[in-house]
């Protein structure tokens, strides 16, 4: 079947993956499958939560991002620069030094994504006063508003419409260009990013918006730029440096991309949630109403500890935390630029309604998806519930969905497979071919190896 | 399609397992979230039902591609004056029910506000047998 709607984020490499199954198994979606040996995305059903990232092995799944010399496109170059990028150096490098190096790599301009998150406090506090069903769920994290989307569509509308920071920073600097009478053709905005999501979510936004960031730039790659400059003492000497900087920040500011950064700043009751499986168990229950003590806002973070971890992020995620709480406890409560932040972006900060992304697991026209749901159940009492994976598919739910979709046949079952052998119906030849149908040759033909060497 | 699931009387722990299999159900089949709702509500609450006042019963779910037909059917003391358990607030429950949080008097008026139709048939000292319709 074809999945292919929505901008991917990540890819399979086939020439890394060794098929191991170890995505397939994580993915809250269960959009990964294993079959002739590579791991295959249905790329309709992911979030870009990038947990398959995070545990494959062989390194085989590649962040999907702009080339680099893209920004020479551009006469002027805007960096926008999340604080967790800098809170991974904090006490080891000075934050001119890595601007500097920022400079240097191209950019014309270093600004701080959480600018706007003074303004946005205020907006943020109207709109849950005003909210009619609470808890009105945060705009925040891209990877939670996509789970929403295709698993929780009956939620779609506590989801707030408010930009997320990056957008109101970046329609900021947008705004900036033009009122100073530059041509917007010469202005590139770009977002170097913590995570995937953030990737989709710039290069298919929800909710009736275009965003005007001309790319996005890898976290990690920077990173590792940065490093390698200072190491190798490859930067500007103090007050040499070619870029501006823009790093007026609040401390609520600085807080924000963490768990709790967010929820602190709420009138009202507000809880913080990170991690996706807490994410998912918290939405289940509302969905299912056995909430029943009221709260007024959800903080929900795909990453555990948010921001600090996520996939991007090369500085061990609880560290990255505890240097921006200290980079915060000292910062002010606002700053300098949040009054013009507000003149310029109050008008550009609503988004229009998140449409849902159902899954559609057996078909479109309920007719057709009953008949296949009967049959899925049919051979659920059939199939050993164990959900081992050795189908490639991740639970043995998934295959019975598989099979009726066609995507799939019961002989990829291992236990199966025993069976019609022991009846006779399947020779072990025949069984070996299956296997290799999923696992690939190539997994088979080195166990012989292995074994007689 | 069919689905049945048993109901253990006093087991509050699981009160809700077949509502929620229900509801995913429908989910899974692209049924509107509006409605999907609708039919969570009215089941659970029957199903509680079964679970605080009767002593035992059996749900059977129909699901077809109009709409979803759900037949609660329990062994236990019937309603003896179905109009009065209709109305908002009244309840039989016992105090321990009560203080499990269940008991409100609004089981019944709600199932009654979110299906398209619903049958209630009781026999006192036999048991009762809900049929609950929602219109997909
Ligand atoms: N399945 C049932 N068997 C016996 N009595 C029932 C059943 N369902 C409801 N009733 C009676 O109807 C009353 C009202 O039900 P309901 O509106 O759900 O309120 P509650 O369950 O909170 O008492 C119950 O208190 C009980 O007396
Ligand atoms: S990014 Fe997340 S949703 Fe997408 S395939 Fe990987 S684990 Fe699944
Ligand atoms: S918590 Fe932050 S880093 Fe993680 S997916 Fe959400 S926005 Fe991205
Ligand atoms: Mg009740």
């Amino acid at each position: 079947m074809e999945h292919n709607t929505f901008h991917k984020a990540l890819e399979i490499q086939p020439e890394l993956c060794i098929g191991c199954s170890h995505c397939i198994k994580v993915c809250p979606t269960e959009a990964l499958r294993v079959s002739g040996g590579k791991a295959l995305l249905y790329a309709d059903w992911c979030i870009d939560c990038g947990r398959c990232f995070r545990v494959c092995p062989s390194r085989a799944i590649r962040v999907v991002d702009d080339d680099f010399d893209n920004i020479f496109s551009y006469r002027h170059r805007v960096l926008l620069v999340p604080a967790v990028f800098y809170a991974q150096f904090e006490k080891r490098i000075p934050r001119r030094v890595i601007n500097d190096i920022l400079g240097d790599m191209g950019f014309s301009e270093v600004c701080t994504v959480e600018q706007s998150a003074d303004t946005l406090v205020e907006e943020i506090n109207g709109y849950v006063r005003g909210a009619g069903e609470k808890p009105v769920i945060s705009s925040f994290c891209p990877a939670v508003i996509r789970l929403i989307q295709v698993r929780f569509p009956s939620l779609i509308d506590r989801i707030m419409l408010l930009l997320p920071p990056i957008e109101v920073t970046a329609q900021y600097y947008v705004r900036r260009w033009q009122m100073g009478g530059g041509d917007p053709a010469e202005l590139g905005v770009f977002y170097l990013t913590p995570c995937i999501a953030k990737i989709a979510a710039v290069k298919s936004p929800v909710g009736g918006y275009e965003s005007p960031i001309s790319g996005v730039i890898n976290m990690d790659y920077v990173y590792n730029k940065v490093l390698h400059a200072y190491k190798n003492k490859k930067y500007p000497e103090e007050g040499m440096g070619t870029e501006s900087v823009n790093d007026a920040v609040s401390s609520k500011g600085l807080l924000w991309p963490l768990t709790g950064g967010e929820a602190s700043q709420i009138e009202g009751r507000a809880l913080s949630i990170d991690g996706m499986s807490n994410v998912i168990e918290f939405l289940e229950k509302l969905e299912d109403e056995e909430i029943e003590e009221p709260i007024d806002y959800l903080e929900l973070r795909g990453c555990d500890e948010s921001c600090p971890g996520g996939i991007l992020v090369q500085g061990n995620r609880f560290l990255v935390a505890d240097n921006l709480r200290e980079v915060a406890a000292s910062a002010p409560d606002t700053h300098i630029k949040a009054e013009e932040y507000k003149r310029f972006c109050s008008a550009y900060i609503k988004m229009d309604a998140v449409e849902p992304r159902s899954m559609v697991k057996y078909d479109k026209d309920i007719n057709v998806a009953i008949k296949k749901m009967e049959m899925a159940g049919m051979l659920r009492k059939i199939l050993p519930d164990i959900d081992c994976g050795a189908c490639g598919a991740p639970s043995c739910e998934a295959l019975a969905a598989d099979i009726v979709r066609e995507d799939a046949s019961l002989n990829n079952c291992i236990f199966m497979q025993a069976r019609f052998e022991k009846e006779g119906s399947l020779q072990v030849s025949e069984a070996i071919d299956l296997m290799e149908q999923v696992w690939g040759k190539d997994r088979f033909v080195n166990k012989e190896k292995s074994e007689s060497e | 399609m069919r689905l049945e699931y048993d109901v253990a009387a006093g087991d509050f722990t699981r009160a809700g397992n077949a509502s929620s299999a229900i509801k995913k159900a429908l989910k899974q089949l692209g049924v509107a979230p509006a409605v999907v709702k609708r039919v969570v509500v009215a089941v659970y609450e029957a199903e509680v039902n079964i679970v605080a006042h009767s002593y035992g019963g059996h749900i059977t779910a129909d699901i077809e591609p109009e709409g979803i037909s759900v037949v609660l059917a329990d062994t236990g003391p019937g309603i003896p004056d179905v109009r009065k358990a209709m109305q908002k607030g009244f309840s039989t429950a016992s105090k321990e029910v009560r203080e499990m949080g269940f008991g409100a008097g609004m089981g019944l008026p709600n199932i009654q506000e979110n299906a398209d139709d619903l049958k209630i048939e009781t026999e006192v000292g036999k048991g009762t047998t809900l049929s609950i319709y929602i219109k997909f």
